[in-house]
Order: C-alpha cells, then structure tokens, then sequence
C-alpha cells in the first residue's frame, strides 16, 4: 500500500478538497473497500482506474454518500470535505449532495423538459427568487455544459428526446446547475460513442477551471487524456495514487503496471 | 404538490456555501416536508391494515354462533295410541302420522319437564310450550320411529332444536326490548328459557348440522345448514378443475410455444387479457343465454355453474400458466433439441413438468377465485333454489339443482332475519377457510418446488 | 342411444386403436424399432387421435346444432293459430319441449308405450296428470296442435339421435381403418401426431375468442330483441327506471348509469389515495421485513370474495353509517343501503388492487433516475413526488382505469348495500342503483324472458360490456406503452 503523503508532495500547489482516511466499505459480508486513504485536490481533475468490481465505483458514491440508499452497504473510517467530517451525524446527506454533485454511467435524463431537467435541482434547494433568474441559471448551466447551443431552441422539448452524448452534457449541466463545489462522475463515457465521449471530455476539461472533478473510468486513455491525479484500484485496495503523468510512464508497483500495459483487467 | 420545493425562495439560501455540520432552515423544511410525506404513506397501510383487520374481527364476532346451536333435550314419551293405533307396528301405517301427530308429544314432554322442576310460569299448557321448540323437532322424532318403529310405546330422550328466537336470547341476539314486539315469543318464555337453562334441559351445544346440513324454509333457521350447498361448490370446482385446468396448459403451450407471430395469435392475445377483466356479471349473461335459453341445459345445476365459471376463470389460469412456461430458462428447450428431440418432445418432456408446480399454484389460485364467485351464479338459478336434498349420485351431483356456498351465504343474507345473518357470517367463515387453505397449498407448493434459474 | 355409451364406444375403439395400431407398426418394421420412422407409441397415437378427433368434433357440432334445427323445423310447422295473442313463440315452444320431455320420461318409467307417444289417438284429457305423475308439471291443459308439435318434436329427435349415433360410429370406424392402412414402418406417425396436437392446442386457445364471441352473440341477439320492444332512444336518454312486469315499464339507463358511476367515483376516491400512498411506502420506503408482512397482508383483501363484502356492506358498514348520518345523527340518509355505504366497501375492496399495480408500476421506473435526483441533492419524497410519480404517471393512469372498469363491473357488494330504488339525485347518502344491480334483479324475478322487462337486461349487459371493454383496452395500451418506454 502505497501511502498518499508520498504523492502529498507534487500537488502542493492546490489546496486539498476531499480527504479520505483508513476507509472501508462493506456489503453485508463483503469487504468491499479496504483501507482506503486519499487526497481529492481542488480544481484538478482526479480519475480512478482499475479492473472491473475493484471498488472504484463504490468509492466514488461513498463521496457524497450515495451508498446511503442501498440498505447493506456500510461506510466506517473518516471522509472529509473542507475539513467537515461528511460521516458526522448532523450531516444532512441532502445538503451534501448539493455540495457534491454526482454524473452517472448512463445518461438519465429525467422524463420532463430539458428546461426541467436542468431547472430540478436549483427548484429543490430554492435558489431562485423568481423565474428570470431561474432563467438565467438554466442557460448558464447549460452553457457550461457545453449543450447551450444545441438545445437553446427547444427547451421545453424532453430530455430524453436527445441523442446519447447531449444526454450525458445534459445530465452534467443537470449537475453543475446546483453550483456544486465537487463534482463526481462515474464512468460518463462508457455509454457514448467515440465522438460523443470526446465532447464530454473536453467538457471535462473545462469544468476543472471551476470544480473538482472525479471521474471514475475504465478507459486507461481517457484518464491519461482528461485527468490531473490517478488513482489505481485493484481488488478493494488503492494500490496507487499520484500524478497522472507519473502512473502511466513510471508506475512504482507491480500491479499497476501489470494493469496498465494489459496484463490484468 | 405545495410544498416549499416548487417555489423559488430567497437567494441567500443558496446552498453549499455554509457549513454541512449546520443544518439550513430550508434543509429543516423539506426534511419536515420528507417526515410527512412518509406518514401519510405509513398511515395508507396502517389504515388498509386496519381495514382487514376489522373485516376479519367482524366476521369472526358475528360468525362464530352459527357453530353453537341451542339445544333441549326432551323424554318423549312415544304414545301408542297416537303413532299406531291399530298397534300392529306396520311401518305403512307409522308413516302415514304426519309430523303433526308428533308435536303434541314433544310440546307435552317439555311441559311435563316444566312442571317436574317446578318452575313458577304462568304458561299452563303443552301447547304454550311450542314458541320454545323448532318447528323441525317433529321431523326429527319421526324419522327416528320410522326408522326404529319398536320405540313406539317407549319413553325415549332426545336431543331436539330449540326455536330461532330461544337460540338467539341465549346467544345474545334476540332481547327483552326487542321481545316486547315479537308476536313469536313473550317475556314469560324468556323466563321459562333462563329456568330451565338453569336446570340444564335447554344448552347450547356444537351445531354439525350448520356444517353438513341442508338449507331450511325461511320460517326455520335454526335448521338451516351450508352442507348440500358445499357440495354443489364441489362439483362445481370439480367442472372447473377438469376442464380449465387441459383447456388452460393447453392454450398456453400454444401461445408460449408454438404460435407463429400473426393475427391470429394478436387477436388470441388480445381476447384472453380482455376477458380477464370482463365483469363476472357478464359471463352470468353468458351461461344464461348460451348454456340455458341456447343449449337447454338444466337450469341451477352445478354443471352449468361449472361451465360459466370455467369461462371466467380460464383467462387467470391461462395468464399465470404463461408466466410458468416462460420462466423456464431457453436452454433447457435448447438442450432437448440439441439431442434431437422435436419441438413438441422438448415441451412435453422437459419445458411442461418443470413449469408444472407454478402451472398447479395458478391453477388452485384460479379455482379459489371461482369458489368464492357469486354474481354469475344468481342469473343461472344457483340462488333462490332452496338446496334442501342432497343430491342423489355422482351424475346428480352435476346435473341436479343445486346451490353454492357462495350463493347459499346471499340467499339468507337476503331473508332478512338476524337468525339468518348469523348463519351468512358463518358460512362466510366456512368459505374462507376453504379459500385459506387452498391459498395455503398454492403458497407452499410454491415454496417447495420453487427453483431459481 | 345415450349419448353417454357413444362416447364410451368412441373411447374404447381408440384404446384398442392405440394397442393394435402399436402392434401393427411394430410388426411391420419387423419387430425391430430401428426400422420404425417413429417411436411405436406415435403410430398408437395416430390411431387413437384419428378415431377420438373427428368422431367427438362430429358429435359436439350435432349435439350443438340438432337442438336448434329441430326447434326451427317444429316452430315452422305449428298452425297458424297455435300462438295465441297473449303469449309468444318462445312460450309455446317452451310447452313443445316440455310436453316432449313429460312423455319421454313417461315412456321411460313404463307409464306409457313408445307407440302410444307418438300415435294421434292419445287421450288429451288426462295426459297433464299423466305427465305430472312422473315429474313434469305443466301449467296447463295441453292443447291438440301442442301435443302434435311435441310428437313430431320427439321424432325428430329420435330421428337425429339415430342418424348422429351412425354417423359418429362410421367417422370412428372409417378413422380407425383410415389410420390403420397408413400405417407402416416408414409412415412419418411422429409429425402427423404432433401436427395434429398442435392443432388441439391452437383449439384450446381458441376458446378464448368463442367465449367472447359467446358473450357478443348472446348480448347482441338479446339486445336486438328488447329494441324491437323498447324504443332504443328511451333507454339510453329516459330518465327514469320503473320496470312493471304488468307492461308500461320505462325503461331509462341514465339513472343506473348515474348510481353506477356515483359509487364507483366514491370507491375510488377511497382507493386511489390509500391504495397509492401504500404502494409508494412499501416500494419506496418500507424495509424488507415491513414489506414481506404488510405487502401480502394488504393483498388477502383483494383475495376474500365480493360477497363477503357485499354482507359487510349490508349489515356492518350500512348500520354504521346510519348510526353517523342517519335520522338520529346528522338526519342525512335514510337506510342503510346507499350509494356511500357501497362505494366506501368497493373502496375498500379495490385497495390492494391499486396499490399491487400501482406498486409494479413504480418499481418499473429505473433506478437510475432515482439516482440522479438523489445525486442532486433531492430527499426521497421529492423524488417520488417529481420524478419517479411524473415518469410513472401513465402506468399509473392505467391501473386506475382497470380499478375504475372493476368498480363498475362489480355486483354483489352493490347488490346487497347500494338499495335497490334508482334515482338521480347527488346525496351519497341516498340509496341508488346500478346497472349491475338492475342485471341481476330483472333476470332472477319471475319475468318472462321475452318481455322487454327481462330484455332490458341484456342491453344493460350490452352496456356494461363496451364500458368496461372500452376502459381495459384504453387501460392496457397505456400500461403497453409506458412498459415498452423503460424497456
């Protein structure tokens, strides 16, 4: 186990965002996520890569708690956010999640307009006074998810009306219009095509000015083109984590290297 | 949908930017808006729970007294002079005494256990006994000397229905108040019943007979019984057993199976959801006009009665059938033509014994629903028939006519006596034990033979 | 011969059909069941199905058809006079039948000669008692042109029964025979049973459009009928419902047609919220344990029969309310029997048929939609109240259609507690009626049946019918379509 204050170093420069400590994650009897520490810095764009069920995706809905809808998953060890322990009981996993906004696999759009989509989270935590800025926040969201121009013409049509990859932009504006501070995003590009996953990532891209960014993926290319700070999974354990730049050319173990020149996945 | 979420608020409640260890006010008003949210879901099934529960204790209160009969154990003394007078004991002569030869003995041998206690009434005569005792006593004993004619001359115990009106004083149902308006009974019975239930001659005891008896007049309940009904239930559900059931597995092998994608099979598909949901009343219309007016078969028989319910019933079967058959992974049906079986061989070797536990619980399921059927029974004369003989036969049992439980239960609600409220409930009781079992079987051959794929 | 002993004959000669039709395959491929194209059973099989299939379809289509042939040749030949002002043909061929069977039972208990039956000379004075003597009461003299309706009734009969035994027997033999010379070592036994198998199978299925066929004919035929009586324009806008079997009935719908939809608006303003609400806590909020107990517990209600709340309406929920509403509460409702007292058990009734469809209804929306509104933040009634109810929406419209169709298809409960008076009027504590109700009270009295007061039944079938045809077919596209959207 590789620890994270290794890689601490190389990353002084932003400040960190999410901070994970000695986390374990169990489904009923399983050990699904063991030991886990890491450092999520700000306005950087952190991906996790690993083979499939090595827990990256559990790890990333652990960050604003998603897990707390699936009745035998349990979270211990300490997660962070700004200093504040997300785990804490006061914590309103409401009030988190606006925090941390989420993105997942499949785009899904919900079965309302696209002005209702994008509209659904700023409404649920009333950060609109009257319709204009309701208005004003659904046209930067959707700016910034890099979508404006192809739907300004139609937003009351439905969401789900949309092609694969203006869904997923969809559901990212959907996502960023609840001014998140962290933004979590699991595997967006497994459902897209080639061009439609290069939008997003380029969107991905952009969105680093302005958030952090997680991404879990399973497309080793795609970490290497999106992301900042990669983190490897295998098997429950983070094996390692570091620069981006660093994993992919100088892997420090075995595992890692195995995984990324083809040998175990 | 008025809660807080749809309307924007104020802009300084923007979230994220505060602490997550302090909860927002607004955070506080949707979680307030959560909390109701969820009892008014909790309360629905509190209040359907409810619902059940009060439907089940009403049943049971009201029902369980058609199980306790209100007895009198009388010593007739069987007068020669009476039952035979030529007193050469020739059976055609005993059987030419009506029953109206016997009241007076039994009325006179209450009267004499009367006055043998010596209880203060002012009802002074044999005759004044007969507001006590059922007007089927005099049956009773006279079936009994017919049977066994060297009785006559003898003085022999029996054990004879008390009236409706005693049964229901002693149950609670018939009162004092109400007595004051009865033309049928008086407050100086009412005594004589608390006297000589003190003295043990009048008892409430198990009533068999509401369990394997016949229906009575109007004018009797309390010798009315479920028990020829029940059997018409039975041939009834045999009908439907024996052709639902083929018909059925049949019908659904085809579709599931063999069915080419054509009209034919749409319009079939279409047909069975849609009858599945036609109005029970209908298929009633249906038996009348088809079975009765078109085909003269007999009418209030339990074949008919059978019939209609197959019709009705045949659409569940058929639904759940399907669902058996197509829960019988591909692979089993690829396995057995990979070895070179026909299609027809891989179904009726592997694919039908393996869907057989499900097709047999949808089945019982089917035939519980059919039991429990009422509305088509009332337009093909299973009510208002008074099912007082037993059928005579395994064809009269199909082709006499007969009544159901279910229809026998709203044949005395309809008479409009408590006495035979009483015994609606507990033939209610009857039928839902009958359907709880039958649900009970269905749930463990589902458990038994459960397989998960 | 009874058509008892000819099914019997029939079976036998397939058994025996099977056993040689065996032997001779077996023989023929030389004993050696290599050299058999099939399995030796099939060609046993072959045999049995060619014997049994055509002799038994012959038989049912004559028993079916017969009946009716011999009415319209025996109603063809009655004299002019023979229906008389005040009765119909359906009344006298009734008495044919009647007559036929009284001497037919006669003749068979021995009470009378066969040639007696049938001769013209019998004494018309005392044939009523006669017939009374064993079982067959009538309700009158019998008339000369009865009586010889009925005897040329019972010849054709005869006569009928005679041809449809031999023919049955020859269809039996000459399949048998025909089955046998096929039958040789390479005959294909195996595909022609199996084709013919599945033929009985696509019969089976077909039952389904002969019920609704059924149904069709015998409310259509009948519906004819009463119009012909009843002008169709005063029962469907006739505002009132006064059937009297002595004649000058009106004949209305629209006041049945109002209690029908007051009680089932009542039953599902019951339904609906309870039914719903339940669905969504158990699906969405109940733990596994809750659920295993409530979910089932909730469904025996819709498992007890409609006749148990038919009881509970009349002599439970009915006193109830009128303790509450009646002259000695509130003084708005009269009797117990009304149009809240039936509406309220419906409700009641339909609960957990809600509440079961509406629950798969809302399992069908995808988890990922949950998702994504949790990910932003939403608590879980907001996603239920603006994601998953708006996606489930349709489906959910579908099930309370089906609960509606149900609500005004049923009988018995507003049989016993919705009274029986019908009026239109807008108090639900009123007692009303439904067109149900008005099926049941019109064909159990002692009507005749070609009186416009028993006809009238069939066209409120007819009614009942394309309502609630109409709401299942609307009900199961809607639930179609919005499955096929998250499939």
């Amino acid at each position: 186990m590789y620890d994270a204050v290794n890689t601490e170093q190389s990353v002084q420069q932003t400040e960190t965002k999410i901070s994970a400590r000695n986390v374990q994650v169990y489904y009923g009897d399983t050990h699904a996520i063991k030991d886990v520490d890491v450092d999520i810095a700000d306005k950087t764009v952190t991906a996790f890569i690993g083979p499939s069920g090595c827990g990256k995706s559990t790890f990333l809905r652990c960050l604003n708690r998603m897990n707390d809808t699936i009745d035998i998953c349990r979270v211990e060890g300490r997660i962070e956010l700004d200093g504040e322990d997300i785990y804490d009981p006061k914590v309103d996993p409401v009030q988190l999640r606006a925090k941390v906004g989420m993105v997942f696999q499949k785009p899904n759009p919900f079965p309302k307009s696209i002005y209702d989509n994008i509209a659904y989270g700023p409404r649920i935590h009333g950060m609109a006074r009257n319709k204009a800025e309701l208005d004003e926040i659904v046209e930067r969201a959707l700016r910034r998810g890099a979508i404006w121009d192809e739907v300004k013409d139609r937003l009351d049509a439905p969401g789900t009306g949309l092609s694969g990859g203006q869904q997923q932009r969809l559901c990212i504006a959907r996502a960023v219009a609840t001014e998140p501070e962290v933004l979590l995003m699991d595997e967006p590009c497994s459902a897209l095509d080639p061009i439609a996953t290069a939008q997003v990532e380029e969107l991905i891209d952009e969105l680093r000015q302005n958030y952090s960014v997680v991404i879990v993926t399973h497309s080793m290319q795609q970490a290497a083109r999106v992301s900042q700070k990669t983190a490897f999974f295998h098997l429950g354990n983070l094996v390692e984590f570091g620069d981006t730049s660093q994993i992919f050319t100088n892997p420090e173990d075995p595992r890692t290297e195995s995984y990324i020149t083809g040998r175990i996945g | 949908m008025t809660d807080a979420a749809n309307t924007p608020a104020p802009s300084d409640m923007t979230p994220a930017k505060g602490s997550l260890h302090v909860l927002d006010a607004r955070t506080k008003k949707r979680n307030a808006a959560e909390a109701r949210f969820r009892i008014y879901g909790l309360s629905a099934v509190v209040i359907g729970l409810v619902f059940l529960v009060v439907l089940l204790t009403t049943i049971l209160s009201n029902g369980v007294g058609a199980f306790q009969q209100t007895f009198i154990s009388a010593q007739v003394y069987l007068d020669p002079a009476k039952l035979d007078k030529k007193g050469e004991r020739d059976i055609e002569d005993i059987k030419k005494v009506s029953t109206f030869g016997y009241t007076p003995l039994i009325q006179q041998a209450l009267f004499d256990k009367v006055q043998e206690l010596g209880v203060e009434t002012p009802l002074d005569s044999a005759k004044d006994m007969k507001a006590l005792i059922s007007a089927s006593a005099a049956a009773i004993v006279r079936d009994e000397v017919i049977a066994n004619p060297d009785l006559i001359g003898q003085t022999v115990e029996f054990r004879l229905l008390a009236a409706s009106r005693v049964d229901g004083y002693l149950k609670g149902r018939v009162t004092r108040e109400a007595v004051a308006r009865d033309k049928n009974i008086d407050a100086e019975h009412l005594d004589l019943v608390d006297a000589l239930r003190e003295a043990g001659v009048i008892a409430k005891g198990f009533n068999l007979s509401f369990i394997t008896g016949a229906d009575a007049s109007e004018s009797r309940p309390e010798q009315a019984g479920l028990g020829v009904s029940m059997l018409g239930s039975f041939f009834m559900m045999l009908v439907v057993l024996a052709l639902s059931l083929p018909i059925g597995v049949a019908a659904s092998i085809y579709l599931e199976e063999f069915a080419p994608k054509n009209r034919l099979t749409d319009i079939i598909e279409v047909n069975i959801s849609n009858l599945a949901a036609v109005p029970s009343i209908v298929f009633g219309i249906l038996g009348l006009a088809v079975f009765i007016q078109f085909m003269h078969l007999p009418q209030s028989a339990p074949l008919v009665g059978g019939l209609v319910l197959t019709l009705m019933t045949l659409p569940t079967i058929i639904i759940s059938t399907r669902a058996s058959l197509k829960a019988v992974p591909p692979s089993i049906r690829d396995a057995a033509l990979g070895v070179g079986a026909s299609k027809m061989q891989s179904v009726f070797h592997h694919v039908l014994p393996l869907a057989m536990p499900g097709i047999l619980t949808g089945t019982i399921i089917g035939l519980a629903q059919a039991l429990g059927e009422t509305a088509p029974l009332l337009l093909i004369g299973m009510v208002g028939y008074i099912a007082t003989n037993y059928p005579d036969g395994l064809a009269g049992g199909f082709v006499d006519p007969n009544s159901a439980m279910p229809a026998q239960i709203y044949e005395w609600a309809k008479r409009a006596d408590p006495a035979y409220y009483e015994r609606a409930w507990g033939g209610i009781i009857i039928l839902l034990v009958f359907l709880m079992t039958m649900n009970i079987i269905a749930i463990l051959l589902r458990r038994r033979f459960e397989r998960r794929w | 011969m009874p058509v008892f002993w000819l099914a019997l004959i029939v079976l036998a000669l397939a058994a025996i059909g099977y056993v040689t039709g065996r032997a001779r395959a077996l023989s023929s491929g030389g004993g050696n069941i290599r050299n058999l194209h099939s399995l030796p059973a099939y060609y046993g099989w072959h045999v049995a199905l060619m014997v049994l299939v055509p002799a038994f379809a012959i038989m049912v289509v004559w028993l079916l058809v017969q009946p009716v042939m011999v009415n319209g040749s025996v109603s063809g030949g009655l004299p002019e006079g023979a229906v008389a002002e005040d009765t119909t043909l359906d009344l006298v061929m009734s008495d044919v039948r009647r007559v036929a069977e009284g001497l037919d039972a006669a003749v068979a208990s021995g009470g009378m000669t066969p040639e007696e039956a049938q001769s013209s000379t019998i004494d018309l004075d005392g044939l009523r008692d006669r017939l009374g003597a064993v079982g067959v009461a009538l309700g009158s003299e019998v008339s000369p042109e009865i009586l010889n309706a009925a005897q040329s009734y019972r010849g054709l009969t005869a006569t009928g029964r005679f041809w449809m035994t031999l023919v049955v027997l020859l269809a039996a033999i000459g399949g048998f025979v025909f089955a046998m010379r096929r039958t040789r070592a390479d005959f294909r036994a195996r595909n022609v049973v199996e084709s013919g198998i599945r033929a009985l199978l696509l019969g089976a299925a077909s039952i389904a459009i002969l019920t609704t066929i059924g149904i069709v004919l015998s409310l259509v035929f009948n519906t004819i009928e009463f119009f012909r009586l009843y002008p169709a324009a005063d029962f469907f806008f006739g505002l009132t419902w006064s059937p009297s079997f002595g004649g000058g009935s009106e004949l209305g719908i629209l006041p049945l047609l109002w209690g029908t939809f007051y009680i089932s608006l009542i039953a599902l303003a019951v339904a609906v919220p309870i039914g719903l609400f339940a669905a969504i806590y158990l699906s969405e909020y109940a733990g596994p344990k809750v659920r295993a107990v409530a979910k089932p517990l909730l469904e025996v209600l819709a498992g007890i029969p409609t006749i148990v709340y038919g009881l509970f309406a009349l002599l439970t929920v009915g006193p109830l309310l009128l303790g509450i509403f009646g002259d000695e509460g509130l003084g708005w409702m009269q009797a117990g029997t009304a149009v809240m007292t039936a509406g309220v058990v419906m409700g009641i009734m339909l609960i957990p048929f809600v509440s079961s469809l509406s629950d798969d209804i809302i399992n069908a929306v995808p988890q990922a939609m949950r998702d994504g509104s949790y990910g932003l933040g939403a608590t879980r009634s907001e996603t239920i109240r603006q994601v998953v109810l708006p996606a489930a929406l349709p489906g959910i419209v579908g099930a309370i259609l089906l609960a509606a169709s149900r609500a005004i298809g049923e009988t018995m409960i507003v049989v016993l507690g919705a009274g029986a008076a019908a009026r239109l009027s807008l108090n639900p504590f009123d007692a009303m009626t439904t067109v149900t109700a008005k099926i049941v009270s019109q064909l159990t009295g002692d009507a005749d049946f070609a009186s416009p007061e028993a006809l009238v039944a069939f066209a409120l079938g007819m009614t009942l019918f394309i309502v609630t045809l109409g709401l299942n077919v609307l009900a199961l596209y809607i639930v179609r379509k919005y499955r096929e959207q998250y499939e």
